[in-house]
Order: C-alpha cells, then structure tokens, then sequence
C-alpha cells in the first residue's frame, strides 16, 4: 500500500520487522516469562515471609534459640530448638543409615541381579511404597507398627544390646525408634528410585569388561559399578536426608512428642518438623508464633541447603559423559 | 600365569562373597515389598471391615457414643474443593513456566529456573503450611482456599518439570518446519508443540494430584479448623480426608480409628488408581511420540 514495501527488499525489511514484532509471538513471551517469574518468586517469598514471621523469635533469642533446651508457652514464654534439632538429628540420620544400604541393595538387585521379568513390576512395587500419603503410613505406624515395636522389637533390643544406652529405657508405642522406622520407609523408595537410574546409566562396557577380567559379580558391582554412581549415590542420600528431615506428618503421629534430649530410642521427642505439626491448633501469642517460624525457618535454610548440594552433584554427573573416567 | 593361579586361589571364597551379597540385595529387595505389601494388605483388612456408604454420606457424630452410622462425607468434599482449586492455580502456572523454561529462556535463565523449581519441590510441606499461615492465614482467617494455594505451590514444580520433559522430547524439525511455512512462534508453541505434549501434561497432573490429596502438614495451619457439617464453600475452612486421618489416628476411641482406617483404604486407592493412570498415560504418550519422530 505504501511506497516503500514496493522494493523487494523494503518488502523483506518489513517482513522481518513484522516478524521480530509479531504481537502473538511477544505475548506468548510475556505471559510464559510471568508464569516462570511467578514460580521463581515463590521460592523468594516464601523465604521472605517465614523469615519475617520469624522475626519477634530471632529478635528475642538470636542465636541462643538453637541451644536452647526450652518450650514453654505457658506465662514464661521461653522457646529453643535444642531438642528438636536432637530429635531432627536422630531420627534422620538414623534412618538414612539404615535405608541408605538398603536402597543401594533394592537398586542392585533391580539393576543387576533380578531376571528381566521381575524387574519392571519390582521397581513399580517400590516406586508405589513413595506414594502412599505420609498421613497413611503414621497411621499404619501408631495401630500396627507401634505395638509390634513396643512388645516385640525393642524388648528384643533391650535384651540383646541393652548394654549401649541407645536401647535402654522402657519399651513404648510412641519414642525415636517408630519415628526412624517410619521414616525409613518413606525415604526408602526414594534414595532406590534415584539409585537404580544411575545403576543403569553405568556403561555396559565397563561392565562387561570387569567381567572378562573374571571378577566375580559382586566384585564388579563393588569395583565399577559402586564407584561409577558414588557422587550420584551422594546425592540421593542427600535428597533423602531432606525429605527425611522435613516430613511431618508421620513423625508427629509415631514420636510422641517431647521436650527432651536423651540417647534412649524408646523415649518420645520430637523433631524441628513434628514440633511445628503439632502446635497447630494451639498457637496463641506473637512469640510462639515467631518461634513456630523460627523452627521453619530452620528447616527451610536446610533445605534449600541440601536441595542445591544434591542438584549441584546431579547436574555434575549429567555433564560428565558416559566414557571411561 | 602367577595372576591365573592367585585368580583361581581364593575363588572359592570369591564365589561364596558373591553369593552372600547377592543374597543380601536378593532379600533387601523383597523386604521393601514385603512392608509395602504387610502396609496395604493392613490398611486393606481394616479399612474394608469399616467401609460403608455412610463413610460418603454422613457427617461425623459430635458424640461417639450413639450407634448411628456415621461418616466423613464433609472431608470427602473439602478435599474434593481444595485438591480442585489447588489444580486450577497449578496447571496454568506450571504449564506456562515450562512452555518458558524450554522454549524461551537462554540456556543460563533456563538452567537457574530448573534449579528454582527443583529447590522450590525440596521445600517441606510444612514449611509452605507456615508461609501460607503467615501470608494469607494471619490477616484473614483460614479457608479452603488458603489450603489451595498451599497444596499448588508443591503442585506447580511437579507439574512443570513434568511438562518440560516431554516439551524436550518433541523434535526441533517439528518446530523448524512449521516455522519454515511461515507459522509464527506463538501459533508454533500453541498449535504444534503443545499438543504432543498433552499426554505428558496430563500425566504430571495426575502424579501432582496424587501427591498433594494425600497431602496433611500443608492443610494443618491454613484449612483444619473446621465443624462437622457438610460445607462446600471455599472462603471457609473445610474438612479434608488426610487432616481427618491424621486426627483419628491420636483418638483413643476404636470407632475413630475404623473410620480413619476406611478413609486410609479410600485415599490409598485413589493415590495407587491414580499412579497407574498417569503410568499408562505416560507409556501410551512416550509410543505417540516415538511414531512422531
């Protein structure tokens, strides 16, 4: 219509400027960019917002709250996470000891060792003990698991290595022991999950190899394999350490609920997540509502800690190609 | 010849370490299935001995000693409603992310906002609980809706990983030959990508959904104040399934415990039915684009 789009090459600069300009194009731009930028931002506010909420708790005790052995909402008003960030500490860390080497097997076993036919419906088997709802688990965890515990399991402990004060004290439904068992279960299909897939990202060559050098299967498996997904491993234990750390719902129902530092496994606590699950009906004043905060914010320091640790040596081992070290 | 012999030395020793391992991952393995099965094989006994209908259409009983039947249809609906709303603000934002995050960004940006969204899946369910309680909750009371934003902020990071994955998987020559026609960018992304992509994004959702109806810590300071009636409305607290669980299992009394039971085998079903349909749906897409290709 113009003059100017007469000339072919007018007509291309046009069409190239109609083309950068397209509105479609900018507004799919814009509209996916907030999407993403909102998502992101989440993660900001959430950080910004339990900080804030914290704030009358971290203005009060500072640091001192993390050593401080103390709950008490009555008319004295005092918080600390000492015994929370004990129980954290003892009930993840133990059950990352007993599923960590129990994971690593489940993974072998899918990856090296079933028959072929075996392994699909395994795996899946395994993959569905992650979905059921932790709500579901505790509550299997208090009717069933609980009484087992407390007439069969820790006795039986009690009477055999009753000499290391782990296992002293006396036998209970509720204490640290269902809250590692329980949580043991839950990050079970995790750390497996996560292993098996790198299991199966070792190349068959080295495999295979180590095989024609006539090593045993385990000694293959200990040889190339382990050493092949160690950082991986590292990372899913670490994955399951966070999930560990931050469930709530399982723990609150099995670990009783306790101000108290001690190395009985029988007796009740309560972790950094469990403390927070259970104040929800009964938080009444600005401090314990901040300490409630401060406990989360705790827990969301450590795992965003953790989460970027694992992302960090997941994305590491993504890069390094799959050759000969 | 000397390593021959040291191979064949201890070989017998080798053989039974190998077998002892074996044995070890052997029984490892089934001892994963076999607390998976003695869990659902429990909550499959006792929740089918409680189950009726009045589970679905009744209201719990204020007081436990009456011999009426009662249920927890109220749960039934409030998790109906918050798992509802929570999918309606995760999809959109999710999906959209992804479409970014694999069609938009520069590989740094794109890099940063998986590492977010991955972060962002890390966070503790309680820990959203409290930021929602202390964003929303604070100032104006709980609500469903409250309990939805809480539930789709641990949806939309599922949702949109799951998205990119299969966006990733839809070959650039489908894009470079719309382009190629004169398509524009956006009728491209709308028109040809997305749709390949459907059977992925349903599959997330389904997996999201799973997830999060099972969900209680985020529920627990943002919708658990609630009566016993039957509500619908989403401006105010509303009862839910896992919440309901999570409270009956600290009663003492046994009738509470059958009714947490039954609703356990409900919301297990639910979660187990639904990880096998976002399964199937995930074989059946992965075929589809595998012809595309």
């Amino acid at each position: 219509m113009t003059a100017v789009a007469e000339t072919p090459a007018a007509r291309a600069a046009e069409l190239r400027r109609r083309g950068r300009f397209n509105p479609g194009d900018t507004a799919l731009h814009g509209v996916t960019l907030t999407a993403a930028a909102a998502a992101v931002a989440l993660l900001g506010l959430i950080a910004w917002k339990v900080v804030d909420q914290a704030r009358p708790a971290i203005h009060r005790f500072g640091l001192h709250f993390l050593v401080a052995n103390d709950w008490d909402p009555g008319a004295r008003q005092v918080f600390g996470a000492a015994a929370f960030l004990f129980g954290t500490a003892v009930t993840s860390l133990g059950a990352l000891l007993i599923a960590g080497p129990l994971s690593i097997a489940i993974a072998l076993f899918l990856t090296e060792l079933a028959p072929r036919w075996l392994r699909g419906p395994i795996g899946a088997l395994v993959e569905m003990l992650a979905a059921v709802p932790s709500v579901v688990v505790g509550l299997w965890g208090i009717l069933v698991m609980g009484p087992f515990v407390a007439n069969h399991l820790e006795p039986w402990l009690k009477h055999t290595f009753g000499f290391l004060p782990l296992f002293r004290g006396d036998p209970s439904i509720f204490g640290l022991l269902p809250a590692i068992l329980v949580l043991t279960i839950m990050i079970t299909p995790i750390v497996s999950s996560v292993s098996r897939e790198l299991f199966l990202g070792v190349p068959r060559e080295l495999k295979e190899g180590a095989l024609a050098l006539g090593t045993t299967r385990w000694e293959m498996i200990r040889g190339v394999v382990l050493p092949y997904a160690r950082s991986g491993i590292a990372a899913a234990l670490i994955l399951g350490l966070g999930r560990a750390v931050g469930e709530a719902i399982a723990v609150t129902q099995v670990i009783g609920g306790n101000v108290a530092i001690h190395w009985s496994l029988f007796q009740p606590g309560d972790t950094l997540a469990s403390r927070i699950a259970s104040q929800y009906q009964g938080a009444t004043t600005k401090l314990q509502v901040g300490s409630i905060a401060y406990l989360a914010t705790i827990l969301l320091v450590f795992s965003l800690v953790a989460n970027i640790a694992a992302q960090a040596i997941v994305r590491k081992v993504a890069r390094r190609q799959p050759v000969i070290r | 010849m000397s390593a021959l012999s040291a191979n064949t030395d201890g070989l017998g020793r080798r053989r039974a370490v190998n077998r002892l391992m074996e044995t070890i991952a052997t029984l490892a393995a089934f001892a994963a299935v076999g607390v998976l099965a003695i869990m659902v094989v429990s909550v499959a006994r006792r929740g089918g001995a409680a189950i009726d209908w009045s589970l679905f259409t009744k209201t719990p009983h204020p007081f436990s000693f009456t011999n009426e039947p009662s249920g927890l249809a109220n749960a039934f609906v409030g998790t109906l409603v918050i798992v509802g709303f929570a999918t309606a603000m995760a999809v959109p934002v999710g999906v959209l992310s992804a479409i970014y995050l694999n069609e938009f960004a520069r590989p740094r940006v794109a890099f940063l906002i998986a590492l977010a969204l991955d972060v962002l899946n890390g966070v503790p369910a309680i820990v959203v609980g409290i930021f929602v309680f202390a964003l929303i909750v604070l100032d104006h009371g709980q609500s469903a809706l409250a309990g939805s934003f809480a539930l789709a902020i641990l949806m939309i990071p599922l949702i949109a990983r799951a998205t990119q994955e299969v966006l990733a998987l839809v070959p650039q020559a489908t894009r470079e030959a719309s382009l190629g026609l004169g398509v524009s960018r956006w009728r491209t992304t709308l028109g040809v990508v997305l749709p390949q992509t459907i059977g992925g994004i349903l599959t997330g959702t389904t997996l999201a959904v799973a997830r999060v109806a099972g969900e209680t810590a985020p529920l627990l300071f943002t919708s658990s104040i609630v009566g016993d009636r039957l509500q619908w409305n989403p401006h105010q607290a509303l009862a839910s399934v896992p919440l309901k669980i999570f409270e009956y299992s600290e009663s003492p009394d046994p009738k509470d415990h059958a009714q947490a039971w039954a609703a356990a085998l409900v919301l297990i079903g639910f979660v187990l039915v639904a990880s096998l349909i976002a399964r199937a749906l995930a074989a059946h897409s992965r075929r589809r684009m595998g012809l595309h290709r």
